[in-house]
């Protein structure tokens, strides 16, 4: 299972990359390799503001319907239109595939996500 | 704490994902469900479908007294055969589905869902009456199921002795890799196949050697291990109905689209009346299948829009893996409804556009 260097993670299984003040979001490996086979991808309208924890979006697998939370506060930028045609791109390369972009402002919530080293245990434990 | 089928370990060494079903810890998946799902309609899958009750019923009057409980006939099927029956509540709703199979007028073997066996077993001791013995075989039995168009010559291929296969919705004993098991030709996705039942306190039942022993004949043609994620989707596909979806204690028999098993011109029996009122009346709400024109995938409880109101909800629904289609089907308050009426399926709480099809979305291939 892949962790990438220079990402953010959460207990949720999602990876932030953060470049300046905007935060690309998406699934781990770990999550797409969970689900299985992902079929649908719900994603955000752009412009709306989403508080952390609030629901992001929702990835399909053909088994269920799981929620993606927003990692951090922020509002959403740019969403990638890609995965509503291609929506196992996310099972091919969960790090190239993000969902959405969010523009943020708190950067102390960044604080508060895991390491990539924090993840690992964290899956190690699952 | 679910319970554990005797082939866990052996399924978990080979990479099966788990998840809880009826009480169950059952492989959901080895691979991934869409491949196993391709594997069954193109090559063989195999399944540890051994959460699956038996209930055995013996005795001078065990075909007698179990038509009392049932809507199908099984006093008109001869020994060797299955019969598909719903077992009804005096009101016409439904305990269970189960097939029984007939070994004499006085034996039966019913197979039950998993997670009705304990339910299913009080209430035919409860109702049964006459010279009869009932008993839960479940915990004695591993159950697989060999499904696909391979199926046929893979079975073929580890007789121990050459006879005969069983046809259709018959069975026989029959000896492979040196053990007696119960062969019949059933399945639940759509596709020809086999169900196999290794009685565990014969001496030489070993359910590891079936499950390994049966892969490795099919290994040249194919043959894949399959979990219950698509056994769901083949069975969708294939319109059969689950329990808890199309079928429960609140969803008659010939709502579901089940009348050709519930016989009016037999003796009585319970929910004979309610079922036949409902025949007399007209049905108020039937089961349709549909396909998503929108975007987005509908699930079991999704709520049906036409017109504006809500006319019913999604029973099961999902990728259609064969057809490449989102769809499912939905019991809708209206039985006059017809294929290419367009409904709307509430998806976290948007609608989208879905329209009604003919069932099943794919044609059973089954050998007859």
């Amino acid at each position: 299972m892949e962790i990438r260097e220079g990402l953010y993670y959460t207990k949720d299984h999602e990876w932030v990359r953060v470049e300046g003040n905007r935060a690309y979001v998406g699934i781990t490996d770990y999550a797409q390799d969970s689900l299985g086979s992902i079929v649908y991808v719900e994603l955000p309208e752009e412009g709306k503001a989403l508080s952390k924890d609030e629901v992001l979006g929702v990835v399909e697998s053909v088994k269920a319907a799981s929620d993606i939370f927003a990692p951090i506060s922020g509002t959403v930028v740019e969403v990638n239109e890609a995965l509503a045609d291609n929506p196992e791109l996310i099972n091919e390369s969960p790090y190239e595939n993000y969902m959405a972009v969010l523009s943020f402002e708190n950067k102390d919530e960044l604080n508060e996500l895991l390491s990539p080293a924090q993840y690992e245990e964290l899956t190690k434990g699952e | 704490m679910d319970r554990k089928t005797p082939l866990y370990e052996v399924q978990k060494n080979s990479g099966a994902r788990f998840i809880s079903f009826g009480g169950w810890e059952l492989p959901v998946s080895y691979t991934d469900i869409i491949t196993e799902h391709q594997v069954v309609r193109t090559k063989a899958g195999l399944f540890d479908v051994s959460h699956m009750g038996e209930i055995q019923i013996t005795g001078k009057d065990a075909v007698k007294a179990l038509n009392r409980l049932i809507s199908n006939d099984i006093a008109q099927v001869p020994a060797g055969k299955i019969l598909y029956s719903p077992i009804c509540y005096e009101n016409g709703t439904v305990v269970d589905d189960i097939l029984i199979y007939k070994f004499s007028e006085e034996e039966l073997l019913l197979v039950v869902n998993a997670g009705n066996t304990q339910k299913d077993d009080e209430w035919i001791r409860s109702q049964i009456t006459g010279d009869v013995k009932v008993e839960n075989l479940s915990d004695k039995y591993v159950q697989l199921a060999l499904q696909g168009p391979e199926a046929e010559d893979i079975i073929k291929s580890i007789l121990d002795e050459d006879t005969e296969l069983p046809g259709f919705f018959r069975f026989k004993e029959v000896s492979l890799l040196g053990m007696k098991v119960l062969l019949s030709r059933t399945g639940y996705t759509g596709e020809d196949g086999f169900e196999l039942y290794l009685w565990l306190p014969n001496s030489c039942a070993d359910p590891e050697k079936l499950w390994n022993g049966i892969l490795d004949a099919g290994k040249d043609k194919g043959v894949a291990p399959v979990g219950l994620g698509a056994r769901d989707t083949l069975r969708l596909e294939a319109a059969l109905p689950l329990y808890g979806h199309e079928l429960s204690e609140d969803i008659s028999p010939l709502e579901a689209g089940l009348k050709i098993f519930v016989k009016m011109n037999k003796d009585d029996y319970i929910g004979k009346a309610a079922l036949s009122r409902q025949l007399d009346q007209g049905l108020k709400r039937k089961l349709y299948g549909f396909e998503m024109v929108d975007r987005g995938i509908p699930r079991n409880g999704y709520d049906v829009i036409m017109d504006g109101s809500r006319i019913g909800y999604v029973t099961s629904g999902g990728l259609l893996p064969t057809l490449n289609k989102n769809g499912g089907l939905a019991l809708l308050d209206n039985p006059d409804l017809k294929d290419g009426e367009t409904i709307e399926i509430v998806i976290r709480g948007r609608k989208c556009k879905a329209v009604l099809v003919q069932l099943p979305f794919y044609k059973k291939k089954y050998k007859k």
